[in-house]
């Protein structure tokens, strides 16, 4: 386990917050620009930077992340170029956050899942996010991580029974990401109603803090969500923020949500 | 509980499979345990049965082809019709299947991906049959090229919904389908035609499509008592081909040959080969051999068939090959359109531009048989889709020289 993450949700705690786990492509609408987003990100109050490392066809993804996954690849922001040349710069200009990879399983495995897990703790990465990676997949190459010291954080979704989040939250590393809505990533004006009392039964199974994402993107969503988990996870709305009006946008809508986010 | 490993679950050696977000695994473990007492269940086998007779035209004969093999100066040429079953293509077979599975599992409504519209024809077709809503993904650039089927589709009562991401082709269809089946997944059943995707889809379509195979073996022992001595099929995501090897993959004796889209050649990088030239990956929810860059980006495809040109295969098909068990060839698009003439001249069948490739690999394989041989050619579907794409080319001069 890497420790990083966990420490970084127990000083939101102390001070009194959920955790924000902000979302942005890396290499969108550049390489270098895109440090200057997740930058500003941690500025506006992020706790956690997820690191998006584009693939050609992202089936969990809704349009927005697809988009900017498109810019990325035509920036050239392989995983390596995203390793090498994006993480360095964020590591020195946000030395405090801890950083999570999420991308797609076979850009993981292009690489090889023993280099990638051992190059990406070098460059200062605590866990890694694989939306396509469902636990039955997922033994071999968490072990691999298990090594390194990086954290394999598994997803549980709407449609996930109760026995089946309970096994997946007992046995999650970094931090457990319950995905809010039956979907693919993006916007929603509303979520589930019944989405507290899943969080809740998987808080009281996970040894790790939980988060809740997919659809959120106001400072209200993040309120009514953040009562009953750890953190919520931030990424369609940043993404389109970033997209549209630069670091700044991204900066203001993470403090915005911050500010729901206060307990 | 405990989460069991992926060890056994639908694997092919190292390919198959489950790659898919977590919201869509309690839906494939239901499709698994619906498939596995369907399956189990002789009601459902008989009612499959007679839907593929009495409403599909089976079973499809198996066809000599007299002027072939005679122009070929090899082995006896047989051709098995699928070109015959309703619709036109072999697709038919697994959606007759798929969609009377959903409708024993409760699911309201059908969605599918097609590329060369072959598959989206015959899910739309089940689901008139069967009174079901239907939803038809498909690249905008196979809507465009396959014009004569997205008016069939449209006729059925199905809504084609034209997909204007990536290369607007059948991989992009599959993606936003599986997006679409992952916001809507409890009342949705997801159609896949290609025998790929995660398991159980490559069972369950390879089991839907053996059927083609387990005619040919009954049928070429009634024609000329023995088993072919090679059965050759194209190769896409290889649903026809899988329906029609399957059967005889422990028949050693039997040749299995695959013949993937060449495309302008395999140096050219637009082509369809994955079998060929594709590395391990993971596309669409399975491990299998898929065209892809060092960095793990699927390449987009090239085919003149637009039902050829996806960057990945059916994992079964990928084990079948690294084992071993089948042969893989390719053919150019140069070489499908002539083959396409070709059997059109002297066969009086105008063979779809995907079955073309199989047919342009006919002749080497005849002779390498040599006479007194018997050769299966599976006519995966008929050719009619695809008139105006080839009729946009031109006749070339060479064969209205030769044969007119």
């Amino acid at each position: 386990m890497s420790g990083e993450i966990a420490a970084a949700f127990a000083k939101a705690k102390a001070r009194g917050e959920g955790a924000l786990v902000a979302y942005a492509m890396a290499g969108d609408p550049d390489l270098p620009r895109s440090v200057d987003v997740f930058a500003a990100m941690v500025e506006g109050g992020a706790d956690i930077l997820e690191i998006g490392v584009a693939f050609s066809d992202p089936i969990a993804d809704g349009p927005v992340i697809q988009e900017a996954s498109e810019r990325a690849l035509k920036a050239g922001a392989s995983l390596k170029r995203v390793l090498n040349e994006v993480v360095p710069e964020v590591r020195k200009r946000c030395p405090e956050t801890p950083l999570v990879v999420m991308t797609y399983i076979n850009v993981v495995m292009a690489m090889g899942e023993e280099k990638y897990a051992k190059l990406a703790r070098e460059k200062g990465i605590s866990g890694t996010i694989l939306p396509d990676l469902p636990p039955e997949e997922s033994s071999g190459i968490r072990a691999t991580f298990d090594a390194a010291g990086l954290d394999l954080i598994p997803l549980c979704a709407p449609t996930t029974p109760p026995a089946r989040a309970e096994a997946i939250a007992r046995d999650a590393r970094g931090f457990v990401y319950c995905v809010s809505v039956a979907g693919v990533t993006g916007m929603r004006s509303e979520l589930p109603v019944d989405l507290s009392s899943r969080l809740e039964l998987v808080r009281k199974a996970s040894p790790v803090p939980i988060t809740a994402g997919f659809g959120i993107s106001t400072a209200e969503q993040a309120r009514t969500i953040g009562a009953h988990a750890d953190g919520v996870v931030v990424g369609s709305a940043l993404v389109r923020a970033a997209h549209a009006d630069g670091p700044a946008a991204a900066r203001q809508l993470c403090a915005e949500i911050k500010r729901g986010l206060k307990r | 509980m405990s989460i069991e490993t992926s060890a056994t679950i639908g694997r092919f050696g190292p390919f198959g499979g489950r790659y898919v977000p977590e919201t869509l695994v309690p839906a494939l473990l239901e499709l698994e345990e619906a498939y596995t007492a369907a399956r189990a269940d002789p009601a459902f086998g008989k009612q499959v049965a007679q839907v593929l007779k009495e409403f599909v035209g089976r079973e499809t004969p198996l066809t000599p082809a007299h002027r072939l093999t005679a122009a070929w100066g090899g082995a006896q040429v047989w051709l098995k019709r699928e070109d015959l079953a309703h619709t036109g293509a072999h697709k038919i077979n697994n959606t007759i299947g798929q969609v009377l599975l959903a409708l024993r599992m409760g699911k309201k409504r059908i969605i599918a991906e097609t590329g060369a519209g072959q598959h989206g024809v015959a899910t739309a077709t089940a689901c008139a049959l069967f009174g079901l809503p239907c939803e038809v993904y498909m690249g905008a650039l196979d809507v465009e090229r396959q014009a004569l089927n997205v008016f069939r589709m449209r006729a059925l009562g199905a809504t084609v919904r034209p997909v204007e991401l990536g290369s607007k082709t059948l991989k992009d269809a599959m993606n936003e389908a599986m997006r679409t089946w992952v916001s809507q997944v409890q009342d949705t059943h997801y159609v896949i035609g290609s025998a790929a995707g995660p398991h159980p889809y490559p069972t369950i379509v390879r089991d839907f499509q053996a059927i083609i195979g387990q005619e040919v073996r009954k049928q070429s022992q009634a024609l000329f008592g023995q088993l072919p001595d090679a059965i050759i099929a194209c190769v896409g995501g290889g649903s026809n081909a899988i329906g029609v090897l399957h059967p005889f993959v422990g028949d050693k004796q039997v040749r299995l040959v695959g013949v993937e889209a060449g495309g302008h050649g395999l140096h050219t990088k637009q082509h369809g080969a994955s079998l060929t030239l594709g590395t391990e990956g993971v596309l669409h929810g399975s491990r299998s051999l898929v065209l892809q860059d060092e960095h793990g980006q699927i390449q987009e495809a090239h085919s003149i068939s637009a039902g050829l040109d996806y960057p990945g295969v059916g994992p079964e098909l990928a084990f079948l090959v690294k084992t071993g068990r089948m042969e893989i060839r390719t053919a150019t698009d140069d070489e499908a359109l002539q083959a396409f003439y070709e059997v059109s001249r002297s066969e009086g069948i105008l063979p779809a531009l995907e079955t073309s490739h199989a047919f342009a690999r006919g002749a080497e394989l005849a002779r390498e048989l040599g006479k007194g041989k018997h050769l299966v050619i599976n006519c995966s579907g008929r050719g009619d889709k695809d008139v105006a794409t080839i009729a946009a080319r031109g006749i070339p001069a060479a064969i209205t020289g030769n044969k007119s």
